[in-house]
């Protein structure tokens, strides 16, 4: 579709926050039918940049055309009147309603009575016409992330969207649904609709994007350019502005002795039925163990346990020979247990207080921050500066609030407070999701240093190159057992493929 | 037929800026006493005179200033309570019975007695002070308590307390310790009052008739106190990890049940002290209705102050004029009149800091055949 009339025309966008030029005079053209994707380093402005195309901020200046024609939004109630649509990467969604009934949410019509089983039809014929199947009926409790995800864009197709914006829709989804999210992409414009694309996944860019688009800093370093002709190496050399390894170089190193011990757990989900079914693993000192596995398939569970957070039905989990099942989080704190948890935002951080709040959270008990019965203000502070530094944490000072941080800061925020915690054991849940590459590499020669030093590494990920790359073994979950544990330097791809779909293997 | 203008309601993007919120605050008042001008000339009346007689009844004398300050002086402490307890959005709306449970524990020093009725005046003041903290933090302790092992909403159970402690103190002031059969124990004795300006007046003349008592000191130094431990100490960190986020606090490896415990308890006690300055500053006996509903006052003082420790004192010392003007001025429904425009204000005001509001031209309408 080169010659195709431009959807949407961003002609200098200036964002301004206090301290913080997010967009500085950014153009950004979508074309009819075209799959556009938006690069960029963490906190380069490319939610900015999308909520002000979506309505939800109001750019400081600049103008936006639909269609060709200039438009004002106020909300996105108005962004969307103009077909444009964004699915966020944390969903909005009731838990406890229908897909039918969060579809018609906020809708003039139905007015007053629902008729459900009418609008349910509506729905089916939708997701027949795009090929994004998901039960009307079913409630959204009961749906996977990646059905949730097609929820979120059955929402916005609904209301009339043309141009959809997706906002980091990978982060969350299996490998598996990760190539149904691209499908689902594909034929999307196969009908017409345009679509912008951010990710940091630079192979799901190269497989979809028509064009491209890198901001660095809040400018445009790359503006439309053609994806045919590009390679990773040059796309990832656009974002961070230097060329990026891709692939860190793990020592070979003699492991200790014996750091995380765990005999036959057994634990429930959140919904009350089992998702540890006898788990058996343990982790020496200096090694990384990596936890392979469709998501859901007790991984989450398996680190709540050890770490204090859920309760265990049986078995046992020893850090250094004490015993941590059903102890309170705190047990595990002062066994020197890190945790990097899975949902950054409702777990890891506190949005309203500062970066220094959020930083000192596990070590404001001790010297020197904590000072008796107060907190020594000053060594916060430091630490915090300290901290802002080593990790490449972009925010305008250390008394910024969490929750202004762009999603890879935060991110990068709870990886320093969990590394600079001299842990003897790190339980990491996806360490590197929606981090830049370059923050990837930085974090991933974190953790070999780490190894280094003979902590020992709990790595739970969902991208097989990353635990490859980063592990000296690997366990494959599967419905709460371990499949198999092999060799990350020996094992090949498709062996731990078939263990992640429940096969299993003979040594 | 078309509007020429309409308003525009945004939803703030941009940073507020940091004196906004003081600003929509006094706004607000202001507007308030405006609107009940307003009324006030309706029914026929100056408002400016009405005004005047208000400051003058309030501010415009020392006597009236002592009377003002005498009145702030409990909703200090009350508000001091729920702000503590609603920074860890502890919905503690029980103060009123912690006041009446501190006044009635401030007041066995006396009526028991727990020291010898002849014990030097900074024994039983103390005494007091620590039995009346005391009583305000077993009646926050109960609340905390269910809460914490039971998940007992608190807003329920503190609600409840209050009828319990004031009919708890009922049962003392009329069957136990009663004055002759009237609905108030015997004035304790001199020792068991706190100073009073008015006790210097024979060294000072300008000293005479100012009820002024030492009580207001305790509420400075409580919010002192108060603004310490939530912006300084180690606890306050974890009182507003836990209130901001207890997910978080707890993966960060707080005990969220022991705090809830302690910060009622904390709570409690604030308002216990007030208790104990009702009793010992200013009627110097246990009486029926030592509070006229200072506890649920201390809600919107806590609320209209957002928390913030000194400006508590502040709106303390506001409303504490709005209830000796409902004194002085009659009809005294006017000062109430005054004291729900302010709460309705300010309250609505919140809109302008989430919300920017402009009036826009309309677009003109685009006509169809
Ligand atoms: N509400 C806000 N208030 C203040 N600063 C903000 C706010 N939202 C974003 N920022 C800042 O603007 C910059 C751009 O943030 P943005 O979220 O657009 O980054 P991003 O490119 O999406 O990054 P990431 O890949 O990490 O998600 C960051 O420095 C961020 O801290
Ligand atoms: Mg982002």
């Amino acid at each position: 579709m080169p010659d195709a009339p431009f959807a949407v025309q961003m002609e200098n966008i200036v964002i301004r926050f206090p301290g913080v030029l997010a967009n500085d005079h950014v153009n950004f053209t979508l074309k009819q039918g075209e799959i556009h994707a938006l690069l960029g380093e963490n906190g380069a402005g490319k939610s900015t940049l999308m909520s002000a195309l979506s309505g939800l901020y109001k750019p400081t200046s600049g103008i936006i055309r639909v269609s060709g024609k200039p438009v004002s939004f106020n909300s996105p109630k108005d962004a969307i009147a103009a077909g444009i649509g964004m699915v966020h990467q944390h969903f909005m969604l009731v838990p406890t309603q229908t897909v039918t009934e969060n579809i018609l949410l906020g809708l003039d019509t139905p007015r007053f009575f629902m008729n459900l089983p009418a609008y349910d039809g509506k729905v089916l014929a939708l997701q027949e016409q795009f090929g994004l199947r998901v039960d009307p009926t079913a409630k959204i409790w009961q749906l996977s992330v990646g059905e949730q995800q097609r929820v979120e864009i059955l929402k916005t197709l609904y209301r009339g969207a043309n141009v959809l914006i997706f906002d980091e829709p990978t982060a969350v989804l299996a490998p598996a649904e990760i190539a149904g999210f691209i499908e689902t992409m594909r034929s999307l414009v196969a009908q017409g609709k345009s679509i912008i694309f951010i990710s940091h996944k630079l192979q799901e860019v190269e497989a979809v994007a028509d064009r491209i688009t890198v901001l660095r800093k809040g400018k445009v370093t790359a503006e439309g350019f053609l994806m045919a002709g590009l390679d990773r190496a040059k796309l990832a050399q656009l974002m961070v502005g230097r060329d990026v390894v891709f692939a860190v170089k793990k020592d070979v190193q003699e492991p200790g002795g014996t750091i995380l011990e765990v005999r036959n757990l057994q634990a429930a989900n959140n919904k009350g039925t089992p998702a540890l079914r006898g788990v058996d693993l343990s982790i020496r000192a200096g090694e990384i163990l990596g936890i392979a596995g469709v998501a859901g398939n007790g991984q989450s569970e398996l680190a709540e346990c050890i770490t204090g957070l859920r309760v265990c039905e049986k078995g046992s989990v020893q850090v250094d020979g004490r015993e941590l099942a059903n102890q309170p989080p705190i047990a595990a704190i002062q066994s020197g247990v890190s945790h990097i948890p899975e949902d950054r935002t409702r777990v890891g951080s506190a949005p309203n207080l500062t970066i220094t709040d959020n930083v000192i959270m596990k070590h404001y008990r001790a010297a020197p921050i904590g000072n008796g019965r107060t907190i020594d203000a000053g060594q916060a502070t430091q630490y915090a500066q300290e901290l802002k530094r080593t990790y490449d944490i972009l925010a305008p000072s250390v008394r910024t609030l969490a929750r202004k941080l762009s999603g890879g800061n935060l991110q990068k925020v709870i990886l320093s407070r969990e590394i600079t915690a001299n842990p003897r054991l790190i339980v990491a849940v996806q360490p590197t999701r929606g981090l830049d590459v370059g923050a990837v590499e930085a974090i991933q020669e974190h953790l070999l240093a780490q190894r280094r030093q003979g902590t020992a590494i709990l790595l739970i990920s969902e991208e097989l190159e990353e635990l490859l790359t980063l592990s000296d073994r690997i366990a494959v979950l599967y419905d709460g057992r371990v499949m198999g544990v092999a060799e990350a330097a020996t094992a090949s791809v498709e062996e731990i493929g078939l263990m992640m779909m429940g096969t299993v293997q003979e040594a | 037929m078309r509007f020429p203008v309409t308003l525009l309601i945004e939803k703030r993007t941009d940073e507020i800026p940091g004196w906004l919120p003081a600003a929509t605050s006094i706004g607000s008042v202001i507007a308030a006493f405006v609107v009940s001008g307003v009324v006030l000339a309706l029914i026929g009346a100056n408002p400016l005179i009405v005004y005047q007689f208000f400051f003058k009844a309030t501010f415009g004398s020392w006597p009236a200033l002592s009377d003002t300050i005498v009145k702030a002086t409990p909703l200090i402490m009350v508000g001091l309570a729920c702000a503590v307890a609603f920074k860890m959005k502890l919905w503690n709306i029980g103060a009123e019975g912690q006041l009446y449970l501190g006044a009635f524990f401030a007041s066995t020093v006396v009526l028991v007695p727990l020291v010898p009725p002849e014990s030097p005046k900074w024994l039983v003041l103390t005494a007091m002070v620590v039995m009346g903290m005391i009583g305000g933090a077993i009646w926050g302790f109960i609340p905390g308590y269910l809460k914490a092992k039971f998940d007992v909403n608190e807003i329920i159970s503190t609600l409840m307390l209050n009828y319990v402690a004031i009919l708890w103190n009922n049962f003392w002031i009329f069957d136990r310790w009663s004055d002759a059969g009237f609905q108030m124990t015997p004035t304790f004795v001199r020792t068991a009052w706190l100073p009073r300006l008015s006790d210097y007046a024979r060294e000072y003349r300008m000293f005479s008739g100012i009820t002024l008592h030492l009580g207001v000191i305790f509420g400075l130094v409580a919010a002192i106190v108060v603004w310490w431990v939530l912006s300084r100490s180690r606890w306050g960190y974890e009182i507003r990890l836990i209130g901001d986020n207890p997910h978080a606090a707890r993966y960060a490896g707080l005990n969220i049940a022991r705090n809830v415990v302690l910060v009622m308890m904390f709570s409690g006690a604030l308002a216990g002290l007030a208790g104990m300055s009702e009793v010992s500053g200013v009627v110097h006996r246990l009486q029926e209705r030592i509070s006229p509903g200072y506890g649920f006052t201390g809600i919107i003082v806590a609320w209209l102050a957002k928390l913030n420790p000194f400006a508590v004192i502040l709106v303390a010392i506001l409303f504490g004029a709005l209830i000796v003007a409902g004194r002085e001025v009659q009809p005294s429904g006017i000062s109430q009149m005054i004291q729900g425009f302010v709460l309705f204000a300010v309250i609505s005001s919140d809109v302008l800091l989430r919300y920017s509001i402009r009036l826009v031209r309309a677009a003109p309408v685009e006509e169809s055949a």
